[in-house]
């Protein structure tokens, strides 16, 4: 019993020293940098006109949501991006089906497409304003207009990397067309549609950024704008981590997608 | 044998004439072939001696260049209901589970014999693994088994255990051996292993450059042993032919003789 006890025992202060290493140790560092951070605000060492200290923008996040106004400003920020990432990306998905499948609509529209690919959404801006003004329509095309393209493209190389060997088992086993396109097709392209969602959504929110900082009059740009003209650092901060919490959520939400859709890949278990 | 046990018995395959060109190549010329229902039958020769492509005119996934084939005296052409192919890869989906795999191309009513085939293979217990987490020689076990849940008249193997290791291997075949006899399909199988194509097949028809160059009945009880003296000799004679080192046993061979004693001594004298 004794030796037992104390065979254990070094083994059970290695797990601890394990779950320290691995779970607590990566959260050192910006734990010390907050602190340093907080101290220096409460020292005196650093203007709240630069750098307001992190308990002040916890305080101007507290009021803001008092107010009701963080979580409006949020629902009209997030509407704008996911309405842009349902038209431009579902555009996108359709299309790169349509030309991965089809040849004639490969051979007539691919080219073109990868001609558009070149130009930058954001150096279109000022002929945007010039078609739509600053308004919802004007934020809703940029956004339709990033999207489009990495969906688009992962969509396409998706389907033509499909094994073609399971497209001739599936033929060969009498799979009608409809059934070669959802049992063998649409699965196998659907880890590339994956990354090209992912890459998406990260543009989804650079351009929702910009132009929600050209001009809105709602949304978290608007806010950070606004707070920005009234020389409030903390609710301009506020925004800024906003921004990185919901493109953080979306990321999270895109990887357990994956997940879940590519949970049969070796990649993906455990 | 074949005809014990009939709710499908094999087809009957004639194959006249095949000429098969890739491009400026021919691969397959005036290949006559007859398989009887039930019998099973192999296919050796070199790697790009054509064994393959025959496999995939019979299974109507390439289209041939002249001549026809006759599943069950009816001229097909294309794909054929009451044929199925195993591939050298066990072309698993890899997002289906292993049941949803053997089912592929059934419908919902008739999942139960997706069940039951997967008995037949012995894998039941791992019908809702995903494939990759199978290994090699399990793979080939789900597609031997779906490609039997659609009661094939005609089963094409196309070096379905080249991948496998020696143990696996034989244990694949025994099984194939049980199942054939068993059910009574029509079996043809390449291969580059003579071993076994000498253990499992009623005929082994060799292939050299494009056309049938043997075709030898093997006359073994079943199931056979490779320590059979019988079975040793048959193995050595279509071996010592696929090195065209023809025995001098064996009349038949006579006539093929090498290039080399084909040239006349005079002809050497200054190549040397």
């Amino acid at each position: 019993m004794r030796s037992h006890m104390t065979h254990r025992n070094p083994r059970a202060i290695g797990r601890a020293t394990h779950i320290f290493r691995d779970q607590l140790l990566p959260w050192l560092v910006p734990a010390a940098l907050l602190v340093i951070w907080q101290a220096s605000s409460s020292l005196g060492w650093l203007s709240a006109r630069v750098l307001p200290a992190p308990l002040d923008v916890l305080g101007a996040a507290g009021r803001l949501q008092a107010s009701g106004e963080l979580l409006a400003h949020v629902k009209v920020s997030t509407e704008r991006a996911l309405s842009g990432l349902l038209l431009g990306g579902g555009l996108g998905l359709l299309l790169g089906l349509l030309t991965g499948s089809v040849r004639w609509a490969q051979t007539l529209l691919d080219s073109t497409i990868q001609m558009v690919r070149n130009v930058p959404p954001l150096a279109m801006i000022p002929l945007v304003i010039l078609w739509f003004g600053i308004e919802e329509t004007a934020k809703l095309f940029l956004i339709s207009v990033a999207v489009f393209f990495p969906l688009y493209l992962n969509t396409f190389h998706g389907i033509r990397n499909v094994d073609p060997g399971l497209i001739e088992m599936g033929r060969s086993y009498g799979l009608s067309r409809r059934q070669l396109y959802t049992h063998i097709i649409l699965p196998g392209a659907l880890p590339s549609i994956l990354v090209g969602l992912r890459f998406s959504l990260g543009l989804m929110w650079v351009i929702l950024i910009v132009a929600e900082t050209l001009s809105a009059q709602a949304g978290i740009g608007y806010l950070t704008m606004n707070a920005r003209e009234f020389m409030q650092t903390d609710v301009v901060l506020v925004g800024i981590l906003l921004y990185a919490l919901l493109g953080k959520l979306a990321d999270v939400l895109a990887r357990g997608l994956e997940r879940f859709g590519l949970r049969w890949h070796p990649g993906y278990q455990n | 044998m074949t005809e014990k046990n009939t709710p499908t018995p094999g087809s009957r395959v004639q194959a006249h004439a095949l000429r098969k060109d890739f491009g400026q190549r021919s691969v397959l010329h005036g290949v006559n072939l007859t398989l009887k229902a039930g019998e099973f039958v192999a296919i050796v020769g070199r790697s790009g001696c054509g064994k393959s492509t025959l496999l995939r005119l019979l299974a109507g996934l390439e289209n041939t260049t002249q001549g026809h084939i006759e599943i069950d005296e009816k001229a097909t052409s294309g794909l054929h209901d009451g044929t199925r192919i195993m591939f050298q890869e066990a072309r698993l989906l890899p997002w289906k589970r292993v049941l949803d795999n053997v089912a592929l191309g059934l419908p919902a009513h008739r999942r139960g014999d997706a069940e039951k085939a997967l008995e037949q293979v012995g894998l039941l217990d791992r019908a809702g693994e995903w494939p990759a987490r199978l290994s090699g020689g399990q793979r080939q076990r789900v597609a031997l088994a779906r490609a039997l849940v659609h009661h094939p008249r005609l089963l094409l193997l196309d070096e379905p255990l080249g991948a496998l290791d020696a143990l696996t291997r034989l244990e694949m075949q025994a099984l194939i051996e049980q199942l054939w006899r068993r059910i009574g399909f029509t079996a043809l199988l390449v291969t580059h292993d003579v071993q076994e194509a000498v253990a499992l097949a009623d005929r082994v028809i060799l292939i050299e450059d494009g056309a049938i160059a043997l075709d030898l009945p093997i006359p073994l009880a079943r199931p056979r042993t490779a320590t059979d003296p019988q079975f040793g000799a048959l193995e050595a004679h279509i071996l010592q032919r696929v090195l065209q080192r023809p025995p001098s046993a064996h009349p038949e061979t006579n006539d093929s003789r090498t290039d080399w004693q084909g040239i006349p001594a005079v002809g050497l004298r200054w190549a040397i």
